[in-house]
């Protein structure tokens, strides 16, 4: 099977953030990860590959630092990269953000394509399911397992409160993976250094500018949410919060 | 309906989900401030009892869209049936709880009519005379205005919880129902769903316990794990995560908390290095009384505790399990 992995650069989880100046976005000097379950992703695609064979790419598009998730994808065992390189891509919106992926690859032949189920940072939840419609594929989301069959795939949804559901479909397909779908493996330093010599085709805003429209939506300003809730903070050494929470254990919340 | 609002109220084997009702609630109030009708639907198969449930609120009219063929969900019949109903009765704007199945179909839905859906809303108002959507962003740490750049219509999703179903307005009579009959042609639908089922039964039930003792990834490692449950132990409470945790394997899915674990609502929940996602949120926010612990002060969790502290975990967890036991020994 062929499959390509949409891979996003992401700040990272602990890194503090700051509002950029015109209060649209963060500021740029942050570190940054994998999208998580973009990672989740990729563990997938490397391991229907070993069972099934065939070949893993993976994408991302944004700035030149954007390239560590693709090199950490093909340290992994990804065979092969496409960067859509340019400051420019970050700021479309989704379904402007899937028709650049959509130009980049329109010359290859994949089975599956695989997003993850949403980003840590913008969190539209909606590339992948874009991507399928603009393409003619079906898709399901937040896919928990992935089972080939005769004809096609069979997959298993996850719903919401522990329900889960089969879903039969034909190929070539799109599906967005959950977090926790299965373990990932970390990278090999032999893999570390193999993924230097891999392909990374790049592929630059003029390339698939044709494809791409006006953004549809426009983010008007970013702040800090204003707190609707006074929580009570309570403050000092460990041992004297611990005391002071242990008074509130008895008094106020009479756990105790 | 070109000044309407179309509320697209959900289903599941024959019940409606009350989320839907939240969603009626924003629509109104969104008309309320612009001076637009709201309109509802359902979609499914034999669904005439819903769309007379639906029909209670205060509404300019329900629709039933029928057909056997969206008596299982699947987002292709799903897409052909909205997209055709929505080409005839031009609504301006298209209003959805942001549920799993929503989160399924909906980008599909706005991408076949060439628009764009601002999903997981929070919340609205109006800039001037433009209508501003808000969502949470960077896992809640910030708040971001979202307006549309596109003609209509425009479609927004609504996380559960941001308005309460409980102020959707009943009407003074029933709101008129129609049924539509979608025609879904023969191989427009390429996804064979089955039925939804649970995994096996799980192995505690956290809904019952009064005290509950939450994990997150601040824990760091699976070993460390062993310092919450020392806490939950000297409570006489349970053990529960955040979802980070199980998927890691260091506590079994059935301690779960959240949108995809259990939802609880103890006197008391110690939530220890947990950011406070709206996933996670959901399953805990019944709590009485919430307590967190959270190196990073600007954490969403502290949005929704009555108690906080910031500091480290690894200092801050041994030294409350110690202050526990003692005054434990000393009543
Ligand atoms: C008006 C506007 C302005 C914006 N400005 C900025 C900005 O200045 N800086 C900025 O960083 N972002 C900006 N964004 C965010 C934008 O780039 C989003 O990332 C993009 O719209 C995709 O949405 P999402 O990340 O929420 O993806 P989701 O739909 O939540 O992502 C689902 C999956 O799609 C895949 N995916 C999505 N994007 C990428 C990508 N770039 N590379 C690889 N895989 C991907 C991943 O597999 C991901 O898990 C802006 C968005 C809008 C609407
Ligand atoms: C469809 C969907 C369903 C989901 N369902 C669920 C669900 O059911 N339940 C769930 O929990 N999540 C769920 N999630 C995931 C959710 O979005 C979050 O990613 C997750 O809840 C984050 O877990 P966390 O708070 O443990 O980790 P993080 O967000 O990484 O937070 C860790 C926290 O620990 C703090 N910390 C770090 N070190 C220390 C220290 N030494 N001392 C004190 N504090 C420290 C950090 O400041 C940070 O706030 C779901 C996501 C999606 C998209």
């Amino acid at each position: 099977m062929k499959i390509l992995v949409c891979m996003k650069q992401v700040p990272q989880k602990d890194a503090p953030l700051k509002l950029n100046e015109s209060g649209t976005w963060i500021r740029e000097d942050v570190s940054y990860e994998v999208n998580e379950p973009d990672a989740y992703a990729l563990e997938e695609a490397l391991r229907q590959k070993e069972k099934h064979t065939g070949e893993v790419v993976v994408i991302t598009a944004g700035p030149a630092r954007s390239q560590q998730v693709l090199r950490e994808g093909l340290a992994k065992g990804a065979d092969r990269a496409i960067h859509l390189e340019d400051n420019g891509f970050v700021g479309l919106d989704a379904f402007n953000m899937a028709k650049a992926f959509v130009a980049a690859i329109k010359d290859e032949k994949f089975d599956l394509i695989f997003t993850g189920l949403q980003s840590d940072d913008y969190g539209y939840a909606q590339t992948g399911v874009i991507m399928a419609e603009l393409m003619g594929w079906p898709h399901a989301t937040i896919i928990m397992e992935i089972q080939k069959t005769e004809s096609g795939i069979r997959v298993k949804r996850e719903l919401e409160d522990g329900w889960f559901q089969h879903v039969e479909m034909p190929l070539p397909a799109l599906l967005t993976i959950q977090s926790g779908i299965n373990k990932l493996r970390y990278a090999t330093l032999l893999g570390i250094k193999q993924a230097k010599n891999k392909p990374l085709r790049k592929v630059t805003m003029d390339e698939v500018k044709s494809a791409l429209g006006e953004n549809l939506q426009k983010i008007e300003k970013l702040y800090v949410p204003q707190k609707t809730k006074k929580t009570e903070m309570l403050d000092g050494t460990p041992g004297e919060v611990a005391k002071k929470l242990v008074d509130k254990l008895r008094n106020e919340i009479r756990v105790m | 309906m070109a000044d309407t609002i179309l509320v697209i109220a959900e289903q599941r084997e024959g019940k409606l989900n009350r989320v839907s009702l939240e969603t009626i609630a924003a629509a109104q109030a969104i008309a309320a401030e612009t001076g637009t009708t709201v309109e509802a639907a359902v979609f499914g198969s034999g669904i005439a009892g819903i769309a007379q449930e639906v029909a209670g609120k205060k509404l300019a009219r329900v629709y039933a869209i029928e057909s056997p063929k969206l008596a299982k969900y699947e987002p292709d019949g799903v897409v052909a049936a909205l997209k055709a109903f929505i080409q005839q009765k031009k609504p301006s704007l298209v209003l959805m709880p942001h549920t799993y199945q929503v989160r399924d179909f909906a980008p599909q839905l706005a991408t076949a009519l060439e628009r764009t859906l601002i999903s997981d809303a929070t919340g609205f108002h109006k800039d001037g005379g433009k209508l501003v959507f808000t969502r949470q962003m960077f896992q809640g740490k910030f708040a971001a205005d979202v307006s549309f750049a596109c003609p209509a219509p425009h479609f927004v999703t609504f996380q559960a919880g941001s308005f309460r179903g409980d102020k959707a307005e009943a009407g003074a009579s029933p709101a008129a129902v129609e049924t539509v009959n979608a025609q879904i042609t023969d191989g427009v639908v390429r996804n064979q769903p089955e039925d939804p089922f649970k995994e096996a039964k799980q192995a505690v039930d956290l809904t019952q316990a009064e005290i509950i003792v939450s994990v997150g990834r601040g824990i760091k490692e699976q070993k460390n794990i062993e310092l919450a449950k020392a806490l939950a132990d000297a409570l006489g409470g349970e053990i529960a995560a955040s979802r980070p945790i199980c998927d890691s394997g260091w506590l079994p899915m059935d301690r779960q908390i959240g949108s995809s674990g259990q939802t609880v609502s103890p006197k008391l929940y110690l939530a220890v290095g947990i950011s406070g996602a709206i996933q996670h949120i959901v399953g805990m926010k019944g709590a009485r009384s919430i307590i967190a612990i959270n190196k990073d002060a600007e954490a969403p969790i502290f949005e929704i505790a009555d108690f906080g502290v910031v500091g480290n975990l690894f200092d801050i967890v041994p030294a409350l399990t110690e202050e526990v036991k003692k005054a434990k020994a000393g009543s």
